[in-house]
């Protein structure tokens, strides 16, 4: 939460603490997002893997499923869409309720992937704005659970700009293929999940 | 393997076989169209022949064969037998516009395939009760996968959004989302294009966030001081 200030005292030893109003707000969001999942493609195997208990996203809050986009938060769009899903995809976007957030999962949802070609839409953001991208084909969990915490960090700070799962450096793995692991500066995703 | 196939087809059919070919176990007859249906009736109902498990059909365009002033499409079926285990490939020229006979009178499972060829490269089938197209849409235009199709051309259901809403900036632009083929190379390997996605740039100081004042003006924006507040 923002400011959190606790204040133990009182003539019974009560505790209480004082915040924002709307940090408390975007305290219970990040910490309640009902999911709906757009799942198209092969990367829904990987979003399966993820609500598994192995990676368990209920950890976060995150893990109950809406099939109705009135009763849901986060719209996770998996795998590749055609343009002939386009209109459904959109409409199921207009009818949640605000505050909603996008997350495209996946290359293919992110830019259409290797699918350069008269079926795909190139990128989910081509019609409906996206709040984070997780780029993998798939990605693994734990890139997917890093997306995932950097929306509830989006959602925390009430900021709107599109934010990426940036790639992780892993240094043994440089050290294998011989060569330094480029640094990234700034990438808000380098804590592992 | 099928090549009693083939020789049986020769025997009971003669002269509606124009062409064989036979390549390691996979053996391919010729006909002509108006042979069509009836080489598929004796494919099924010789009792040798026995050919009782649909494949597939499918077409393949040939552009430069019509300047030659040959058919351009080759439209093919494969069937198997389940009992005797052997199979058979039959293939016949069409040209643009003309209609080939309908097989789902001989096996009803033709039906996909038929849709299927006539959505994607629109060649119609006689008798078919239902050509309607199966995989594209009805707003779509042309038959993507004719040669003559141009390969960059798309045509969306939902008019693509051009970055509306500001604070949530696509990070490629409309005519860039699928990078593969429309990158131009020397200018990347020479560093003039280097293609960061704004919202990456963003996240690895390439590029300053959005100001406050800017955040204010946009459509979705809280009060500058809440979002400093974190
Ligand atoms: S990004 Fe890869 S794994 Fe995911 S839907 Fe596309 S092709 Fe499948």
């Amino acid at each position: 939460m923002g400011e959190v200030k606790t204040i133990v005292g009182g003539s019974s030893g009560e505790s209480f603490f004082t915040t924002k109003f709307e940090s408390l707000l975007a305290w219970a969001r990040k910490y309640s997002l009902f999911q709906y999942p757009f799942a198209t493609a092969c990367c829904g195997m990987e979003f399966f893997a993820v609500a598994s208990p192995r990676y368990d996203i209920a950890r976060f809050g995150a893990e109950a499923p809406r099939f109705s986009p009135r009763q849901s938060d986060v719209l996770w769009v998996v795998g590749t869409i055609s343009q002939r899903q386009g209109p459904a995809l959109k409409r199921i976007y207009e009818q949640m309720a605000e505050p909603k957030w996008v997350v495209s999962f996946g290359t293919c949802a992110s830019c259409g992937g290797f699918y350069d070609n008269y079926t795909t839409i190139p990128g989910v953001d081509k019609i409906i704005p996206v709040d984070v991208y997780i780029p993998g084909c798939p990605p693994r969990p734990e890139a997917v659970l890093d997306g995932l915490m950097l929306l509830m960090e989006k959602i925390q700070k009430g900021n709107r700009e599109p934010v990426t799962v940036l790639p992780k450096v892993v240094p043994e793995l440089a050290q294998l293929r011989g060569k330094r692991a480029l640094p990234i500066a700034g990438g808000g995703s380098k804590e592992g999940a | 393997m099928s090549a009693k196939v083939l020789k049986k087809l020769q025997s009971v059919l003669g002269d509606a076989i124009l062409e064989t070919s036979s390549f390691r176990g996979d053996e391919e007859v010729r006909v002509a169209l108006k042979d069509w249906v009836r080489v598929a009736q004796v494919l099924r109902d010789d009792p040798e022949l026995a050919m009782n498990h649909w494949v597939d059909l499918t077409a393949v365009d040939w552009p430069e064969r019509e300047m030659e002033g040959q058919p351009r499409f080759d439209v093919l079926f494969s069937v198997r037998s389940y009992e005797k285990k052997h199979r058979i490939r039959v293939k016949a020229l069409v040209k643009d516009g003309e209609d080939v006979p309908t097989l789902t009178t001989v096996w009803a499972g033709a039906n996909w395939a038929e849709r299927e060829v006539f959505d994607m490269f629109g060649i119609r089938f006689a008798g078919h009760r239902d050509l309607r197209r199966i995989l594209m849409y009805d707003e779509f235009v042309g038959y993507p996968l004719r040669k003559d199709y141009p390969i960059d051309r798309v045509q969306p259901l939902v008019e693509y959004r051009d970055a509306d809403d500001t604070l949530k900036l696509p990070p490629f632009g409309i005519e860039e989302g699928q990078p593969f083929a429309r990158v131009d190379w020397e200018e990347r390997l020479a560093g003039r294009d280097e293609q960061v996605s704004p919202s990456i740039a963003v996240q690895t100081g390439q590029r300053r966030a959005l100001s406050d004042s800017e955040i204010a003006e946009a459509q979705f924006a809280k009060k500058p001081e809440e979002s400093a507040a974190e």
